[in-house]
């Protein structure tokens, strides 16, 4: 019992960065119908911002704001960063080409992504780079017999808050009805007077910046972060997606974090080495029998 | 409309022309160039043949499909395991590893092709990284794990033709090229071209004329996946070795790219396409580490400045409006 309930929490951790960046996948296609192919890096790019901080300012940080500081510095930074880099994209590699047509924006998003990784490989070196260790004091807590790092509570607890903000700020907030209002229908939204052009721009700088903080915590929890990494976390978090329903923000989160949970279970209970297989394979057989996803709305097909 | 037809006539002249031009080019080619230049041409021809039978399933029905290299995977893990276990000769092999491809895409393929657009998509990403971990996690001990399978003999017909260095693997993978090629534009042309065509357009519409859309679109899979089961069966003998690595996901964006670049349902532009993608990184080795960087920056460029790819087809070109207007008539 005890080991089941640790693994859900190792894979609730988990599946809170896939469900952080899973957000961005969501809001994205949600309004624009495009995928971000780009996003994954992007979360990459963060982890590095927040790695340069972290080592090449450590000492200042640490002196001006204190032990905690470091981390907050370092998310801040990655967030503002990435939500720039994130905006910067859409009007340099998609604004050009929304009006042809989907299937040129995906290529184009694929060669944003390449152009993120490869920049990210000559900044950085092609060598993996280790955060540093003791940005949060490695303690180890005991609740009731089950133990949890201080970390993992840290990282919850920050992926509950900015998910619950985000949710907020989308089903509860004028700005978020105006979101919802052009994932329904783009031009009927924009006859009622609502500013396309700013919605656009804050999804792509929400959503990226969301994937940025996913990535120093990534960088906190594994320690090890690579050019490459933002290809695999891009393809679970988009996994994530469509499992809870693509355009669906609570389904989005869901879908995240049950992916942790499932990918932490069967590593556990079926094979380390199959865990990914797993994962996809649940992903086929929920599309199979609820193409929608798990949280989306059935769409009436249009003649 | 007499003007018209002339105009049509003229150029069917100057396009066989062209045709047999770039024929004969091809083949003086390796007397020209060096060995490296000939092993580079050689995988642009691989890249073809890929981005041919990917065209099949995106450019001809608009099937979005992100993980075609696992039927290539397919394809080169069946030539590998059956000749070095079993020393079935690869020429025999050729035709089994297109089937196999062929049948496990339809035995994977019938209970998903009902999803659509996005959804399709991220299950055939989903299918194509499930190939390459299971391969990776070297099952029941005969797929080697993450080093592959090694050894794999040349193709041979008896002992007197034999495929063992590089100018003759450059004229066997551009004679299988040319025989798709031609397979391929009769096919165009045919009802089921027709029909696969009619689909991609409008799928509601095609159903609604008696087109069994499942039956086609299954079809183009199968037939898409067998072609890239043969690209992996000459991929395995020219390399001699398979590993998982060579089917990541990454090499299924690319394919899809090589159809976007060249233009969708468009044979010419498939070849002009996967020129640019196998190609272009050997033009720019010596930016050395900034030549992926030159390359994704290039592919947006291309995106923006000719979205409809750099060869449009015209029979496909009717979603790039302001490019149908400029083809004018239908000549597909």
């Amino acid at each position: 019992m005890k080991i089941i309930l640790e693994q859900l929490l190792n894979g609730l951790t988990i599946g809170s960065f896939y469900a952080l960046i899973a957000l961005g996948y969501s809001m994205v296609y949600g309004v624009m119908k495009l995928i971000n192919f780009a996003h994954g890096d992007l979360f990459a790019l963060g982890s590095y911002l927040g790695y340069t901080l972290l080592v090449f300012g450590s000492t200042y940080v640490t002196v001006t704001f204190g032990i905690w500081g470091g981390m907050i510095a370092a998310m801040l930074i990655a967030a503002i960063g990435i939500g720039i880099a994130g905006t910067l994209i859409e009007r340099i590699a998609y604004r050009p080409i929304y009006s042809v047509g989907r299937l040129p924006a995906v290529v184009s998003a694929l060669g944003a992504s390449i152009v993120i990784q490869n920049g990210i490989m000559v900044v950085w070196g092609p060598r993996p780079q280790a955060y540093p260790s003791q940005v949060v004091p490695s303690v180890m807590l005991n609740i009731g017999g089950i133990k949890i790092t201080l970390l993992q509570v840290i990282i919850l607890a920050i992926s509950f808050v900015l998910m619950g903000l985000l949710y907020y700020i989308v089903q509860k907030t004028t700005f978020g009805a105006a979101i919802r209002a052009c994932a329904l229908d783009r031009d009927t939204a924009a006859l009622m007077g609502i500013n396309i052009e700013t919605i656009i721009f804050f999804i792509f700088a929400l959503g990226p910046a969301l994937g940025g903080m996913a990535g120093v915590m990534v960088g906190m929890y594994y320690r090890k972060i690579s050019f490459t990494m933002g290809w695999n976390y891009g393809l679970k978090a988009f996994t994530a997606t469509i499992l809870g329903g693509i355009g669906n923000i609570p389904g989005a989160m869901l879908g995240g974090l049950l992916l942790g949970v499932l990918e932490m279970l069967g590593s556990t209970y079926i094979s380390t080495a199959y865990k990914d297989v797993f994962v996809f394979l649940v992903l086929i057989l929920v599309l199979i029998f609820r193409p929608r996803g798990l949280l989306g709305e059935k769409v009436a097909e249009k003649v | 409309m007499k003007l018209n037809k002339n105009i049509n006539q003229k150029n069917s002249i100057f396009k066989s022309w062209l045709v047999i031009l770039i024929a004969i080019l091809f083949i003086v080619l390796p007397f020209i160039i060096n060995a490296y230049w000939v092993d580079v041409l050689f995988f642009f021809g691989i890249y073809a043949l890929l981005g041919l039978s990917l065209n099949i399933v995106l450019g001809e029905v608009g099937l979005f499909d992100l993980g075609h290299m696992g039927f290539m995977a397919i394809g080169a893990y069946t030539t590998a395991i059956l000749n070095t276990y079993f020393g079935i000769p690869i020429m025999i092999l050729l035709p089994i590893s297109a089937i196999a491809a062929g049948a496990f895409a339809w035995l994977v393929c019938a209970p998903i092709i009902h999803l659509r657009g996005d959804y399709l998509c991220i299950v055939t990403i989903g299918m194509g990284e499930i190939i390459r971990l299971t391969l990776n996690n070297n099952p029941f001990g005969i797929t080697g794990g993450p080093n592959g399978v090694f050894g794999i003999d040349f193709p041979s017909l008896g002992s007197i033709f034999v495929v063992d260095n590089s100018t003759k693997f450059y004229y066997y993978i551009w004679l299988i090229v040319g025989l798709t090629i031609i397979g391929l534009v009769n096919l165009q042309r045919s009802r089921i071209g027709r029909a696969w065509n009619c689909i991609r357009e409008d799928e509601i519409a095609a159903e609604a004329t008696g087109i069994d859309v499942r039956y086609y679109k299954l079809l183009a899979f199968v037939l898409g996946a067998g072609l890239a089961g043969v690209a992996g069966n000459v991929y395995a003998t020219k390399l001699m070795m398979v590993s998982p690595e060579s089917f990541n996901f990454m090499e299924s964006c690319l394919l899809f790219s090589i159809v976007l670049i060249g233009g969708m349902g468009s044979i010419p532009g498939v070849l002009i396409g996967s020129a640019a993608i196998s190609l272009f990184p050997e033009f720019f080795r010596t930016f050395a580490q900034y030549r992926m960087l030159i390359f994704g920056a290039a592919m947006v460029a291309m995106m923006i400045f000719r979205p409809g790819g750099i060869w449009p087809r015209k029979r496909g070109a009717a979603e790039f409006k302001s490019l149908l207007m400029k083809a004018g008539e239908e000549n597909g």
